[in-house]
């Protein structure tokens, strides 16, 4: 795929995708048929250029959201824009690419013959279309099975054709519907990469996520939605302060005597095996003395990490935060 | 028009993988088994005989064709997903549907095409093996190129079917939508029974609501022509166009209304 210099790809004053009061009702019951709030009043704002992580819990309304931006099913209320346009706008499918939850393509039309249908479908030459193809396979890494009918791939080949046919376009806007769903972990460092590649390319990313994990290793800003409702959204620097709440150390080859006259230092002590301790120190105790102490009784070290509040604790804070205020509102 | 080519092929591309043109042998061994059943039992029906079924064949293999992946032809995108990726591509629902339209009506134009072929190397065959190509027996030659005319008209009725299945198949389950498009090929045999309902009821209402049903319902006799052709009696080419122009317009009714049905869809 021939990448585009700069970052990000264009200055872009107005943001990448816009929703202003977004909400979808479906109706459910079929004797008495009732409005079921899927999305509530979605304010959101994504700048161009960055890795967007759309994060909450099952039913929290995200895949809703990104088929109201894919125009696969239409607003009860409000408005939304990608790139300054609305997104009914049909111009504007020629510079977004798609990756749906749990993809599921032609099983009859090998990975070659999909992708040249849908880059068809984009006016692009049998040139342009071949070696597209082609550089898109091997970035997402569909090898020799290229030529091999869908049917036969398993699910983690089907979501790397999913990626691939996601950016047939190149796009300037790319939607991710739970990536990483049913890789592998070499599957998922293969797409946390590509997400970093596009990014590099000045390409807007916006995807959905349950692996926090994932979320907090890429995105420079995140939403969180939780039953319809957006709960907060931010660059991750803004939104918290994942400061340091301690230290954690392992070390080995050190007596039990000499760690029993260190442990006033460490807030705790876990022997792990024969010579080997974990050590958890507070926030404001110094590891490197203790380092030095453990050192000079002939420890050697394994490993010291600071302990902080990651992107997960802050989601399970915000939704239980939620939860409670949602239990406040019924009472 | 080079979207609607896109789709219409990759839905023909669908059918042959999906081994529906499979059935072209089933029709080929059929004609020639019964010709050749024929040619023992009957004294100077069996050409007749045989233009008649294989008209039939033709008729009943494409009835099956378009209406079973007709109901699939949108419906199965839906409820395979398939369609999340598709529609996020530059493309217009409308031209989703049509496309679909234009690929089954090619499958079964193929599809035809073939069975022509053969229908009329059995008919040369069985001319050949009797001795003469318009034996003073026959109402008609055995290589009559009228049976054209028939076959033009299945044709017509295959794509008024598969219409209607397109349309079911945007709103309604495979299976309802099957029984449906079944109903409306069967009614649509005898719409023109409704025409005259006057004769056989005196109820105003009954006989507006008849009225009204003989427009609505699908006019499929009109169309069916087996039985002049095969009996060597004249079809007028300006009947015939009339009748293609009625099939024509019912289409274009039919598929506004399945894109003006898949456009408001919500894909859940």
């Amino acid at each position: 795929m021939p990448a585009k210099a700069g970052h990000p790809r264009s200055f872009c004053p107005m943001p990448a995708i816009l929703t202003e009061n977004l909400s979808k009702d479906y109706v459910t019951g079929f004797w008495r048929p009732r409005p079921y709030r899927a999305l509530d009043s979605l304010n959101l704002s994504v700048e161009a250029g960055e890795v967007f992580g759309f994060l909450g819990p099952n039913g929290a309304g995200k895949t809703t959201t990104l088929k109201l931006l894919m125009q696969l099913v239409y607003p009860t209320s409000g408005h939304a824009e990608i790139l300054g346009r609305p997104v009914g706008d049909r111009s504007i499918r020629r510079r977004i690419g798609y990756l749906p939850e749990s993809p599921y393509f032609y099983d009859y039309l090998t990975a070659d013959e999909l992708l040249d249908y849908f880059a068809t479908l984009f006016g692009y030459t049998r040139a342009e279309r071949k070696q597209r193809i082609s550089a898109l396979l091997d970035e997402v890494g569909i090898g020799a099975e290229r030529r091999m009918q869908l049917r036969k791939f398993s699910k983690g080949m089907l979501q790397r054709v999913g990626i691939a046919q996601a950016l047939i376009n190149d796009p300037d806007v790319v939607f991710l519907d739970e990536p990483m769903s049913g890789l592998d972990p070499l599957g998922r460092r293969d797409v946390r990469n590509l997400i970093l590649k596009l990014r590099n390319r000045g390409c807007t990313v916006f995807f959905s996520s349950h692996v926090l994990a994932d979320a907090e290793a890429l995105c420079s800003s995140v939403a969180i939605l939780a039953g319809g409702r957006l709960l907060t959204s931010g660059r991750i620097a803004d939104i918290h302060h994942f400061q340091v709440k301690g230290w954690e150390m392992v070390v080995d080859g050190v007596t039990d005597a000499a760690v029993e006259r260190l442990r006033g230092q460490a807030r705790s002590v876990t022997r792990i095996a024969e010579g080997r301790y974990a050590l958890e120190l507070a926030a404001e105790a110094s590891p490197e003395r203790l380092l030095h102490d453990l050192t000079a009784a002939g420890a050697h070290l394994i490993s010291l990490n600071p302990v902080r509040d990651t992107l997960e604790d802050y989601f399970i804070e915000q939704l239980s935060q939620h939860s409670t205020s949602r239990s406040l509102e019924v009472s | 028009m080079r979207i609607l080519g896109c789709i219409a092929l990759n839905v023909f591309k669908e059918s042959v993988r999906d081994k529906v043109l499979y059935n072209l042998v089933f029709f080929a061994v059929l004609l020639i088994a019964v010709s050749f059943l024929l040619g023992q039992l009957t004294a100077g029906q069996d050409m007749k005989i045989i233009k008649d079924l294989g008209l039939a064949a033709m008729s009943w293999f494409g009835l099956f064709i378009a209406v079973f992946i007709g109901i699939g032809l949108v419906s199965k995108e839906v409820e395979r997903k398939s369609i999340y990726s598709l529609l996020s591509k530059p493309i217009r629902r409308e031209e989703l549907v049509i496309g679909k339209y234009l690929g089954l009506v090619l499958t079964l134009l193929v599809n035809l095409s073939i069975m022509t072929v053969a229908y009329y190397l059995v008919l040369g065959g069985m001319a050949w093996m009797m001795g003469g190509w318009h034996l003073p027996i026959w109402e008609a030659p055995a290589i009559d190129p009228r049976l054209i005319k028939a076959i033009v008209m299945i044709l017509l009725q295959l794509m008024m079917v598969t219409a209607i299945a397109l349309l079911f198949s945007t709103f309604s389950t495979p299976l309802l939508s099957a029984a449906l498009t079944f109903g409306f090929y069967i009614v649509g045999h005898f719409n023109a029974d409704l025409k005259t309902f006057e004769t056989v009821v005196d109820s105003k209402p009954l006989i507006y609501l008849a009225r009204a049903l003989y427009y609505l319902l699908p006019n499929f006799a009109a169309l069916d022509i087996k039985a002049q052709v095969v009996h060597g009696q004249p079809v007028p080419l300006g009947g015939l166009l009339m009748n293609a122009a009625y099939a024509l317009t019912f289409i274009g009714a039919l598929l506004t209304a399945a894109t003006l049905i898949f456009r408001q869809r919500d894909f859940k």
